[in-house]
């Protein structure tokens, strides 16, 4: 131990005094998250407020931490909640259990299931930390209308997937701007 | 037939004859003459994807997925052969996917071309993660698919009956479900229809729909899919093109918790899984049990699984409140201490026991040891519907302590060269008896007689030669059969099958044992319950103990006083009351009690009595599962678990023991089993059953052991005069109950209630003219003694004899004992209803 030991370590203090801080001050001081940050999920709809979701599991099959549960639906003419047959009828995620690995996502074949940046899922009851669709599905954005309603974008569900991208550009020019920004950055 | 087959000091594999030696994929095997290569290839471990082929259909080659390369002689047949229709020869020598490129890429092709106009709906497919189009896809076809037109479609999904819905655009035309309908069931409401692309599955119904609008009214015309065992065309798709409306979107396989059962839907003791979900029954399916139910199941036992999650569950126990007379919610403790008080208070004057024919054989044996040994009673019968005192002695002479080694089995049915059905209709009452007669008739050429009054599907589809006969007059029929039938019967291995609807023509047992002494063919019991042949076994009979032994015999009486532990002389002597006497007695005043363990009074001989008998009886118990007639009138119920929230077992028709567990287990109030209730009620009344859980009992049954020293001479009873038609309008009723009836099993499954039969009754041409009735018009049937109601049903005309009208039985819709209270047998009054049904 040399002499001027104690004062070498006043050293890093003194120089640190007089760089940028990295404390955040949360949450007085909320910053952006990196845009492909893994956050909250999202259940999307079409363009004409239809689920995107179908029921089909896959999701929760993916999951590695058994944290999504999803009961399908049969679709009929007078009670539609998606495009074609079927579609997600429950749907809860368990944010005690996601470890968000996002392979749900990728998992997701009609691209229904896609997370935003929303991080803020710490809460002090179990029980509000499973959400449910109501929590999960996104927005109404105009134009869209809350189902059940009849498609109103094509005949079937086949027009959904091969039109919709198109048709969500045409209806919403200027999405960048509004509450989907979150999404369409992923 | 083992894999490792003997080999000589040479070091070669032993032939034995019959056999032949073949080369698969460089392996020498040894397999028997006629087996299919795919089979031998299994044997051996060897994967080959298939589709069509199901080793218990024949082989169709349909699909063309099994293709492999066959060398005969040293000499390359020209092409890949299917291997499910090409039998092992000697010397051959077979090169599947895995040695022979030639193989693997017409394989590969077959699956493309099966591929190219099924859709790419797996996501939303009920049979996605267990579909073998799915799984061969992947192991044995193309990654890229080099077809980039249109797919043919159609519209979807489309109902060919309540229960299943038909995908065309997913069928790969292996025709599995047309063979098993043609084949195993007979029933062809599905068949191949158009040729070449258009080629597609249907129904006649089906094949006019060509476009969207039509398919949208998706209404069920023509002929529907309306068969007993439409279910298992749903499991053996080996695509997601027949689907179950039940099941529909309810869940993926990885969300299911399979559980082997048994089912608790008929007598036959099918080997099932039940898949659970959540705390809620998902789906039934058929297991693989060769010796009983093969790889099918009905319908009954697919669908029928609802009412364990009705809405009207007994969850809590119940008591009577003496002064509102109402029903209240009670404890546990409460419930059982207020039960066995009334029930020790009513000793005295003496408790009946009506124990149900849907137990366990544990809860079977935890009423009969309550009865004896709580109660002191012998006054238990488990034959929860008509029976007669005949019925007991043959039971006992005849049945009882049977097995599929000393009785008839499955086994011995189909390699019987004769069968005869007496009073057993075996597609409504044992629908897997019935499957096993279609099949020995097919395929071992076996003759089925049916003594019944007319052509049923069960007679046609079986091959089978009815022999006609009025109700009531079955002894004489049997007592003076046609020789030629009687020769056929007498052939070693021949069969007799009789139903429980034997009970209600007096005479029959007696003349069926009759029969089977002269002719030495063997002789089978086949009652419509699941317990009836447990309960049985564990002596829920007035005149019989557990284990085969007689109420009447002291020395079996000792023997059990001494397994249980009670002191000397403890154990009633005096032969108890059979059901009707039971109930005639508390509807007079003279029994204290009733304890009733599920039982329905509309299934018993006099309904009204028994109602009656629930209301004068002073203090009844109810052990039940759901709400019913019985604990309206109970002065407390106790909720029981079901069949499936509970272990147990069943003894089958054949007295083979059919364990199984606990499927689905509840979290409520309803999860214990009867023997349970029972053992902690006792103990409440200061006996000791040692039934607290199934295992115990089973234990405590072994431990007391099967002595089988009931002897019983066979019945002798002489046929009773027939009552005679003293008015033209009068016909004597022909009666059973159908398989689906909406009986209190099949509550709340719509879509199984959708493929019951048409309801009507039945009658010659003479006698709808006699009664001024025509095919299609409302007949009004009502009994021909005092009063009681009516029950109108559309007329169709069969073969029955002159006189003679047939009726569906009991459940929802028959509503024949309910309402008119007559049985097969009875006299019935028959008269227009005048408007058009």
């Amino acid at each position: 131990m040399g002499m001027f030991d104690p004062i070498k370590g006043f050293g890093v203090t003194f120089s640190t005094m007089f760089k940028k801080t990295v404390t955040e001050q949360y949450p007085e001081d909320f910053r952006a998250t990196a845009p492909r940050y893994h956050g909250r999920h999202q259940l999307n709809r079409h363009p004409d407020g239809l689920e995107k979701c179908v029921g089909c599991e896959l999701c929760a099959w993916a999951c590695p931490a058994d944290a999504i549960f999803v009961e399908g639906g049969d679709n009929t003419e007078d009670e539609r909640y998606s495009p074609g047959e079927r579609y997600g009828k429950d749907y809860q995620i368990n944010y005690l259990r996601c470890i968000g690995c996002g392979l749900c996502i990728e998992a997701c074949p009609t691209r229904s299931l896609t997370m935003v940046n929303f991080y803020e899922l710490a809460d002090d009851d179990r029980q509000r930390l499973i959400y449910t669709k109501e929590d999960l599905l996104a927005p109404l954005l105009p134009g869209m209308e809350q189902p059940p309603h009849p498609m109103r974008l094509g005949d079937n569900e086949q027009d959904y997937y091969t039109k919709g991208p198109q048709l969500a550009r045409e209806a919403l020019p200027a999405s960048g701007q509004s509450g989907q920004s979150k999404e369409a950055g992923q | 037939m083992t894999l490792a087959a003997d080999r000589n000091h040479e070091g070669e594999l032993e032939v034995p004859e019959g056999y032949v030696k073949l080369t698969i994929d460089g392996l020498e095997v040894v397999a028997p003459q006629g087996e299919l290569i795919i089979r031998t290839a299994e044997r051996l471990g060897i994967q080959v994807p298939r589709f069509c082929d199901h080793p218990l259909l024949d082989p169709a080659g349909a699909c063309r997925q099994c293709l492999v390369e066959v060398e005969m002689g040293g000499r390359p047949m020209p092409k890949p052969q299917a291997s499910c229709t090409v039998p092992v020869a000697d010397g051959m020598v077979v090169k599947t996917q895995h040695t022979s490129p030639v193989a693997d890429k017409a394989q590969q092709g077959v699956m493309e071309l099966l591929l190219i106009n099924h859709p790419l709906d797996c996501p939303i497919c009920d049979k996605g993660g267990e579909c073998p189009l799915q799984n061969q896809a992947m192991s044995n076809g193309r990654a890229e698919s080099r077809f980039v037109d249109t797919k043919r479609t159609f519209p979807k999904p489309l109902p060919i009956s309540s229960q299943v819905l038909l995908d065309r655009e997913r069928c790969v035309l292996c025709q599995r479900c047309t063979r098993f309908s043609n084949e195993i069931a007979g029933d062809p409401f599905i068949e191949l229809l158009e040729r070449g692309a258009g080629q597609q599955i249907g129904t006649s119904a089906t094949a006019a729909i060509a476009d969207e609008a039509e398919s949208a009214a998706n209404t069920i015309e023509g002929k529907p899919f309306q068969s007993y065992f439409s279910g298992n065309t749903i499991q053996i798709c080996p695509v997601g093109a027949l689907t179950s409306a039940a099941y529909r979107f309810r869940s993926r396989p990885f969300d299911l918790v399979s559980t082997p059962s048994i089912c608790e839907g008929c007598s036959s003791g099918c080997a099932e899984r039940v898949d659970t979900r959540r705390g809620k029954i998902m789906r039934k399916l058929a297991s693989n049990d060769p010796e009983v139910n093969e790889e099918w199941i009905c319908d009954k036992g697919r669908f029928s699984f609802p009412y364990v999650a009705a809405a009207d569950r007994v969850l809590r126990p119940q008591v009577r409140n003496a002064e509102t007379g109402k029903l209240e919610d009670a404890s546990w403790t409460e419930a059982l201490r207020v039960a066995a008080e009334g029930l020790t208070a009513a000793r005295e004057r003496g408790v009946g026991v009506l124990a149900s024919g849907r137990s366990t054989l544990e809860d079977a044996y935890a009423y009969s040891k309550f009865a004896r040994i709580a109660l002191r009673t012998n006054d238990i019968d488990f034959r929860a519907r008509a029976h007669s005192a005949e019925e007991l002695d043959f039971l006992t002479a005849k049945v009882l302590g049977t097995n599929p080694e000393t009785g008839v089995s499955f086994a011995s049915i189909e390699q019987a060269p004769a069968v005869l059905c007496v009073a057993l209709e075996p597609e409504d009452e044992s629908p897997i008896v019935f499957l096993r007669l279609r099949k020995a008739a097919r395929k071992s050429g076996t003759k089925v007689f049916h003594l019944a009054s007319w052509t049923s599907p069960a007679v046609t589809k079986t091959f089978g030669t009815l022999l006609p006969a009025v109700p009531g007059e079955e002894p004489k029929e049997l007592d003076h059969l046609d020789s030629a039938v009687r020769d056929q019967l007498s052939a070693p291995g021949a069969v007799l099958l009789v139903g429980e609807r034997a009970a209600e023509v007096p005479g029959l047992y007696s003349a069926v044992a009759r029969l089977a002494e002269s002719t030495g063919a063997k002789l089978a019991w086949i009652p419509r319950r699941a317990g009836e042949r447990g309960a049985l076994e564990a002596g829920a009979l007035p005149t019989l103990l557990p284990g085969g032994r007689a109420v009447a015999d002291a020395a079996a009486r000792t023997e059990l006083e001494t397994a249980w532990g009670l002191e000397a002389g403890a154990l009633p002597t005096e032969q108890g009351k059979d059901t009707a006497d039971i109930l005639r007695a508390a509807a007079d005043g003279e029994l204290g009690g009733l304890l009733v363990g599920g039982v329905d009074p509309d299934d018993l001989p006099d309904p009204a009595l028994a109602r009656t008998a629930l209301r004068s009886a002073g203090f009844v118990v109810s052990l039940e599962v759901r709400h019913s007639a019985v604990t309206e009138l109970a002065d407390v119920v106790l909720p029981v678990a079901a069949a499936p929230e509970k272990d147990g077992s069943f003894v089958n028709w054949e007295g083979r023991h059919r364990p199984f567990e606990i499927a689905l287990h509840r979290s409520d109030g309803a999860t214990l089993p009867d023997c349970r209730v029972l053992d902690t009620l006792a103990i409440e009344m200061d006996a000791d059953l040692f039934t607290q859980t199934p295992k115990a009992a089973t234990e405590d049954l072994l431990r007391i052991g099967y002595a089988g020293t009931a002897v019983a001479a066979a019945p002798n009873a002489q046929p009773s005069e027939q009552p005679t038609r003293s008015k033209p309008n009068q016909a004597v009723l022909a009666t059973w109950r159908e398989l689906l009836d909406g009986g209190s099993l099949q509550a709340d499954e719509p879509a199984l209630a959708g493929t019951a039969r048409t309801r009507c009754v039945r009658m010659s041409a003479n006698t709808a003219t006699e009664a001024g009735l025509r095919k299609g018009e409302l007949a009004v049937l009502s009994a021909a003694v005092d009063g009681g109601g009516e029950v109108r049903l559309p007329v169709e005309i069969a073969d029955l004899p002159d006189g003679v009208v047939w009726a569906p039985g009991g459940g929802e819709f028959g509503k024949i004992r309910r309402d008119l209270g007559v049985g097969h047998g009875s006299l019935v009054v028959l008269r227009g209803g005048g408007s058009q049904a």
